[in-house]
């Protein structure tokens, strides 16, 4: 185990008392609570942490926060395996296993990093030059070679064993970002009783407010901090959420955020989720994200020790970690110094302060009294080092050398960048602002408003009060009595800083702009040469920001240089458009617990459990399960069984359950013309007691949906839709009602799950059923003839019998309420005992009604008409109804368009398949001689061998001619007779018997 | 993300709605031209802007709502019933 | 400047100094014979077959703001030809012959990866729904596969055969079917089209299109008045807007269709997967990021936005047959306004102003469509009237109730 080398004897907001060990790279180390493994890693003087994208060069880590685009690594193993996890924001805890990725075999020793030797050739865009010879090698190897280098970490290949939650949240003011700016907007929105809620990203609150220097309210940072969370947490109204990251701002003021609810703990978490996916609608938003620190961008900038100045100093305060030995310091600004001072402090050795600046101003003087030695006009020139910082090179603004550093560290400020991403999203234009040398957003669009450095605030008072002011503002927007006496919390005065613009310091050597895509300024000016001058195509050419970090650090930097390349100002140029997430949100959270058998709800009968204890195989029908057929035995064959099915209610007697049909109860005194309206065929003269067949059609003409609907009373009728079609027909009733004849007095519900039905078909079904009723219904021709409905008591409940039939058999369908459904299966399964009843399932329903040339969802595709199905003679003449005047149309009306036929196959001994085509002349078979396809098809046992439905061009004129049907999928040719879609019982003597 | 105001339910999250079109076509009397029903089923202004469109409240009261909102910067401006004529706002609000 | 590996190496060498140029920057001259409005895929398209194919000089394309910031710039880079009606079938497979040879074609590596392209099916009658496709495929002379549960097992394996909600059967696979780096078509054809002698000015907006005596004479822009004999809409997205300049009506609505992209991650699946019961579709970019698209938001829109329902749809869709890549992060989202057409079907044709084309109504297929795209429509606008291959794609065929849909589900743009 190694000792932590650079951990600072004193300091930090660690729990020095609880020693956590952890791995990288299968090494042993320890840290401790409260690091991360990015501080942690540096505490035990591992600098090297990944690979770069494309050259796969030596990496450390660069920031200490989520903005990290270096540190890169994948975290956990196995099924939990996760890849690109920022190490800046991964709580160490014991046990913590980690691996450095993209890179073969070690991260010290990675074959592809031979990508450097080739940098002069892989510049942006190299690869839209080149691989293109010959061409059948970009597949089989130039491909091959790239997704293999390319890429970053290993994705788990086993289901992701976590579960992932969503939660809502409702406010009027939400907050993001618990700094200074953020805390004093949720105090004083807290305070006056608005409903708050402050989320945070990181696991504590403060921001980047320095615990060992600032004071607040006359309090240490740290003491400040602590006071206002307790007073936070007290008021019922607010609600904190730190380790949550709110990565898009949406329409509607709803912000999506990520809470991290277990991640910082070893797995497993029984009963509670890794992640919870939040939508939180807001009245009012106060933006208080912060601002980014940027690099300056010299040559070898991004050897590993090289950091950002905020970054150095965040490892020193608030992890107590020396982030080097000796800490080099490079700036434009004043924010370096501060770096410089706690470097100092905390007894590391600072051997220069290189200012950008001619005259930086009073810090210069407070530093040199500390014998911290500062050069000013003086940049920095090129970092040396193998797999970490040993030298830096400095130099004059005009290029010529100074000396060389000696240093493991180099702290570096290019200035910050206010975080204007969401603001973004939210449709808000940033601006560029010459002072701070940042973009800050523009006039807010939505319920929003922007404090603190996010705006281009950045001393700590003027953050306080813009919090302060704005969490007020946001509250009285919202609706509340906001107190004029209500003060901000107060901090001494802040000296202003200045800042210069270093957007590339000389040199001739890679300079990184985005480190992890590997952009350097020689790219984005190579891109503008070739005339990517629009800011998006410089961004698209040369992957500038579109890496796993968003261009964080990355964007200001190559927009102002691209502002270079063009001899234009950074406004003129203008930014990439901000887009959600943030920062990157597992695929996980978003899915939630729709997953697995889970992903959709699964709708089961009433009758389902009496199918399960006949052993039906299931079928996905939609959202349904319906029994597809009910094997005797291991042994028999779903063939078999099929056959067996249809063969039995052809002979005796079967039964189905039919609940998954569309119901709908129709009520009023218009309901006979609302249907007559709705349906191509006529229903108002359809008496009481009788069902019929209906079609209807969409208004472009094609037909819709098809069911038999029946008169119960006059001013009542029973309409069943497909099982598929069931919601669609009942949201275009609500239309054609509320909308369309709104003076109709007609009302109508679903009653899909309302009634369950069974249908019982065969020569013996009345035989079964008057013995499962009792007689309690009589089904006699006389009193129930085909076509008939009766409503009947059945155990205390009202049940409908419908004297329909789908089979072509003696049938009847029985209804009865939902909670009935299970009982009457029962009754009606053992009084068929007697008469050598089968259940049959969803299979041999369909054999049966394509032996009766029913069309059902195969042969309603939404691009047939009533004639291409052969129910052109059920168009009314008589009324006007939906459809009818665009099914007029030549291309719809059209005889010769295909239509509606059977087919058996010429050898009896030969299959059909559904998806085959139809052809003439099986040697002459293509897209042109098609003249139709194959619907549906089933092995007959009525006519012994298979059968088949099919759309055939000119069909119905075509009865008893030989053609093929040819399925290319599996080179078959098969030849068919052209028959009547009616194979069997075409007089439908049986439905009467 | 869109919050519906139903006349019926009062103000509703978006997934309890069915998006269902452009509102301001209606259908034509059964007696109308072909070219009438054409224009009914097929030629829209789809604007860049205001649209007066219907939402069907199928989570809900299952009432067909229509509802005036802007296209490109997905706020609304009013709801109401089918029988309400629902006029755009004066100005449009830029994105 | 020809690009090769060898030109690459001496440039290398060189510090990349020699370097041209893709294309120019012109300022408009006052007349053109032929303006293409829309720098898009298929507008740069249009114009570099109209130079190519038919050797016209004198031609513009107009772009509001850079070209290829629309659509072919914001979609899931996917190309197939797996359509099943006529013209569709014909019209996709030239597309993708186009494809295959597009590199060689204009120098420039657009990235074509034929890894194929399976469509999921979960039933019997969804497999005979597909085979219909595929048979019609194969009629045509287009390669289709039906894949049985092994052999896509084989293929891609981390989809889930054990405990998916809707059981995964087989698939139809499109071997030739695959990816393209998007960014490289428009500036692959720009680069063509401009060494051919086409300009290409971009920040230039049509305000008007002037039509004198049924006859389209040019177009008004904020950098003045356009003249033209001929020109070319294709503004996908914006087709009603432009349209609406020269009074033509048309059965398009807006709408916006969404795609997400995850982190970059070491390659876990070599082809492009779609499973429609989940309204879900993945491939993975060379660049190791899983590429996603889903179903459009569902509401008339133009903002090129995403929003968050569908997002957790879409990666629900995902999580549903990959239940592996929970853990991988999706790094952005973004929207494309798509011109959905009444029948899912587009326009390639003359409309009923003389010198005025159109080109639109793409729906979703506009980035496969591409090639054939500006290869027809350069075809119809050089010889006032339609190439065989996209003589059906008329604004006439709703009026003549021959409507091309794919999907059989009418006049619903918000779910075609």
């Amino acid at each position: 185990m190694s000792s932590q080398s650079n951990r600072l004897t004193k300091g930090g907001h660690i729990n020095r008392a609880n020693p956590l060990t952890f791995s990288f790279d299968n090494k042993i180390y320890q840290g401790f609570e409260g690091d991360t493994l990015a501080s942690a890693l540096l505490a035990n003087g591992v600098r090297l942490m990944g690979r770069s994208f494309k050259y796969h060069r030596a990496r450390g880590v660069l920031t200490a926060g989520s903005e990290e685009p270096n540190a890169l690594v994948e975290l956990r193993q196995g099924a939990r395996r996760e890849p690109n996890t920022r190490a800046t924001m991964i709580e160490l805890f014991d046990g913590l296993a980690a691996t450095s990725q993209n890179r073969f075999p070690s991260l010290s020793f990675d074959f592809m990093s031979v990508n450097q030797l080739f940098g002069r050739f892989l510049v942006a865009g190299f690869y839209y030059k080149t691989f293109m010879w010959p061409s059948s090698f970009w597949e089989s190897f130039y491909e091959k070679i790239i997704r293999r280098s390319a890429g970053l970490g290993r994705a788990a290949v086993e289901s992701d064993p976590d579960q992932y939650d969503h939660s809502h949240g409702h406010c009027d003011v939400l907050v993001v970002g618990a700094g200074p700016a953020g805390l004093a907007a949720a105090l004083s929105a807290g305070r006056s009783g608005a409903r708050v809620i402050l989320v945070e990203e990181n696991p504590w609150l403060g921001g980047a407010l320095n615990l060992q220097n600032d004071r607040i309210d006359d309090m240490p940072a740290t003491q400040w901090i602590e006071a206002v969370s307790k007073e936070l947490n007290a008021l019922e109204n607010v609600r904190v959420m730190s380790r949550t990251v709110l990565f898009g701002y949406y329409d509607g003021n709803v912000m999506g955020a990520l809470e991290r609810v277990n991640d910082h703990v070893a797995p497993p978490y029984s009963d509670q989720p890794r992640q919870r996916l939040w939508t939180i609608r807001a009245k009012e938003i106060v933006i208080a994200a912060g601002a980014h620190e940027r690099p300056i961008v010299f040559d070898n900038n991004d050897k590993p020790g090289v950091m950002l100045s905020s970054a150095v100093r965040t490892y020193v305060d608030r992890f107590g970690v020396a982030p080097g030995k000796t800490v080099a310091i490079i700036t434009n600004n004043d924010d370096a110094y501060l770096t410089a001072f706690q470097l100092h402090a905390a007894g590391i050795e600072v051997p220069v302060i290189a200012d950008a600046r001619v005259n930086p101003g009073d810090l210069v003087e407070k530093a040199r009294e500390l014998g911290i030695r500062v050069e000013t006009d003086c940049l920095p020139h090129e970092a040396q080092g193998y797999l970490g910082v040993t030298n830096l090179l400095l130099q004059r603004s005009d290029g010529s050398l100074i000396e060389k550093i000696a240093c493991d560290c180099i702290a570096v400020s290019g200035g910050y960048s206010p975080n204007v991403h969401l603001v973004s999203q939210s449709g808000v234009r940033p601006v560029w602002d010459e002072k701070i040398l940042g973009f800050i957003p523009d006039t807010p669009i939505r319920a929003e408003r922007s404090a603190g450095a996010c705006k281009g605030t950045y001393d700590l008072a003027g953050c306080l009060g813009e919090g302060h002011e704005a969490g007020l503002a946001a509250a009285k927007a919202a609706g509340i009595a906001v107190a004029k006496s209500a003060v901000a919390p107060q901090a001494g005065p802040q000296p202003q800083s200045s800042i210069v613009a270093v957007w590339r310091s000389p040199g001739k050597g890679k300079a990184f702009v985005d480190f992890q895509n590997d952009v350097t300024a020689a790219d984005i000016d190579l891109a503008h040469r070739e005339g990517m001058v629009s800011i998006e195509h410089s961004k698209r050419y040369t992957t500038l920001g579109m890496a796993t970090d968003q261009g964080k650090t990355s964007n200001v930097n190559g927009l102002a240089l691209l502002a270079r390349a063009r001899g234009e100002d950074i406004p003129t140029v203008g930014t990439t458009r901000y887009r959600p997430p943030y920062s990157p949100v597992a695929i996980g959270a978003f899915a939630g617990h729709e997953r697995g058998v889970h992903f959709q709800p699964t709708r089961l009968t009433a009758m389902h459990r009496a199918h399960e204890r006949l052993g039906a195989v299931f079928v996905e029908v939609g959202q349904w399960l319906r029994p597809r057929y009910y094997p005797i035995n291991d042994k028999e064959t779903m063939t078999q069984a099929i056959w067996r099915e249809a063969d039995m209610v052809r002979k005796t007697v079967g039964m189905c359950d039919v609940s998954t049909l569309g119901k709908i109860e129709v009520f009023g005194p218009d309901a006979a013309e609302f249907l007559n309206r709705l349906y191509i065929n006529g229903f108002a003269k359809l008496p009481v007691g009788k069902a019929r067949y209906g079609l209807m059609l969409r208004e472009d003409g094609h037909v819709f949906d098809d069911g038999t609907t029946s008169r119960l009373a006059e001013d009542h009728y029973f309409m069943t839709t497909t099982t598929a079609n069931a919601a669609g027909v009942l949201s275009h009733m609500d239309y054609c009602a509320q909308v369309v004849w709104p003076e109709l007095d007609v009302a109508f519900c679903s009653a899909t799950e309302q009634w369950c039905g069974v249908a019982v078909a065969g020569p013996r079904a009345r035989d079964v059923l008057t013995a499962a009723f009792d007689g309690a219904i009589d089904m006699s021709n006389e009193v129930l003839a085909f076509m008939g409905v009766k409503e009947f008591t059945w155990n205390g409940a009202t049940a409908r019998i419908f004297r329909i039939s789908f089979s072509g058999e003696l049938a009847f369908e029985v209804n009865v309420p939902w909670g009935y459904g299970e009982a009457m299966w029962e009754s009606i399964y053992a009084a068929g005992k007697d008469f050598d009843l089968i259940p049959y399932g969803t299979e041999a329903l369909g054999v049966l009604r394509i032996e009766k040339g029913h069309v059902a969802g195969n042969e309603l595709d939404g691009r047939t008409t009533a004639q291409d199905m052969g129910l052109g003679r059920m168009m009314s003449s008589k009324k006007p109804y939906i459809g009818l005047p665009l099914s007029q149309r030549e291309g719809m009306a059209d005889e010769m368009r295909p239509r509606l036929v059977g087919l058996k196959p010429v050898d009896t001994k030969n299959r059909l398949r559904g998806g085959a085509h139809l052809v003439d002349d099986k040697n002459n078979a293509t897209h042109e001689t098609s003249l139709g396809w194959v619907t549906s098809v089933g092995d007959s046992p009525a006519i012994g061998s298979w059968i088949g439905l099919a759309y055939l061009k000119d069909g119905p004129n075509r009865h008893g001619e030989r053609i093929f049907a040819v399925y290319p999928l599996k080179d078959e040719v098969v030849e068919v007779e052209i028959c009547d879609p009616v194979f069997f019982d075409a007089k439908g003597e049986r439905l009467h018997g | 993300m869109h919050r519906i105001d139903c006349p019926w339910c009062g103000v509703r999250d978006e997934s309890e709605f069915q998006y269902q079109g452009d509102a301001t076509v209606s259908r034509p009397k059964f007696k109308a031209s072909e070219e009438a029903f054409f224009r009914y089923a097929y030629v829209r202004e789809n604007p860049r802007g205001w649209h007066t469109e219907w939402w069907h409240h199928v989570g809900g009261c299952r009432q067909w709502v229509k509802v005036v909102r802007n296209t490109l910067t997905h706020e609304i401006h009013v709801t109401g019933t089918p029988a309400d004529k629902l006029a755009h706002p004066r100005k449009v609000k830029s994105p | 400047m020809h690009y090769s590996a060898l030109s690459l190496l001496w440039q290398g060498l060189k510090g990349h100094k020699g370097w041209g140029r893709m294309w120019r920057d012109p300022e408009p001259k006052s007349e053109y014979d032929i303006i293409i409005i829309g720098g898009g895929g298929h507008g740069l398209a249009t114009a570099y077959y109209l130079a190519k194919e038919h050797g016209l000089k004198n031609i513009a394309v107009v772009e509001k703001g850079y070209i290829g910031g629309g659509n072919v710039g914001r979609n899931t880079t996917i190309i197939r030809s797996n359509y099943m009606l006529s013209p569709n079938t014909h019209f996709y497979e030239k597309s993708m012959q186009l494809w295959e040879g597009l590199e060689r074609e204009f120098n420039f590596n657009a990235m074509v990866s034929q890894r194929g392209i399976i469509n999921l099916y979960h039933s019997d009658a969804q497999r005979d729904a597909f085979a219909r496709r595929g048979n019609a495929m194969r009629l045509a002379g287009i390669d289709a596969e039906l894949l049985s549960p092994e052999e896509l097992k084989e293929r891609v394996p981390i989809l889930d055969f054990d405990n998916a909600r809707f059981p995964i059967e087989g698939g139809l696979c499109q071997p030739r079917g695959g990816t393209v780096r998007h960014d490289a078509v428009p500036w692959g054809y720009a680069r063509g089209a401009d060494s051919r002698g086409v300009d290409i000015i971009q920040n230039c907006e049509v305000t008007n299109i002037r039509i004198e005596g049924g006859r389209a004479v040019g177009i008004d822009t904020n950098r003045g008045f356009i003249g033209a004999r001929k020109i070319g809409m294709a503004v996908a997205g914006h087709t009603s807007h432009i349209a609406a300049m020269a009074g033509i009506e048309l059965p398009v609505e807006s709408h916006v269709l969404q795609a997400f992209v995850s982190e970059g991650i070491k390659p876990l699946l070599d082809t492009v997967v779609t499973f429609g019961a989940g309204h879900f579709y993945v491939s993975q970019s060379d660049k190791g990021g899983l590429v996603f698209g889903g179903d459009l938001d569902g509401y008339n829109s133009y903002a090129q936005r995403g929003n968050l329902p569908m997002m957790g749809h879409v990666m629900a869709g995902g999580m549903a047959i990959m239940p592996s890549i929970g853990r991988i992060r999706m790094l952005r989202q973004w929207g494309g306004i798509m011109d959905m057409s009444f029948d899912g079907s587009p326009f390639i044709c003359k409309t009923g102003i003389d010198g005025l084309y159109l080109n639109g109504g793409w729906c979703y297929g506009g980035f496969k469509a591409t090639p054939a795209s500006g290869w027809c429509f350069a075809h119809t606008i050089a010889r006032d009237e339609p190439h065989a291959l996209n003589a059906g794609f008329t604004i006439d065929r709703f009026k003549q109730g021959r409507m091309i849909d794919e999907k059989g589900v009418g006049p619903n743009p918000w779910i075609q």
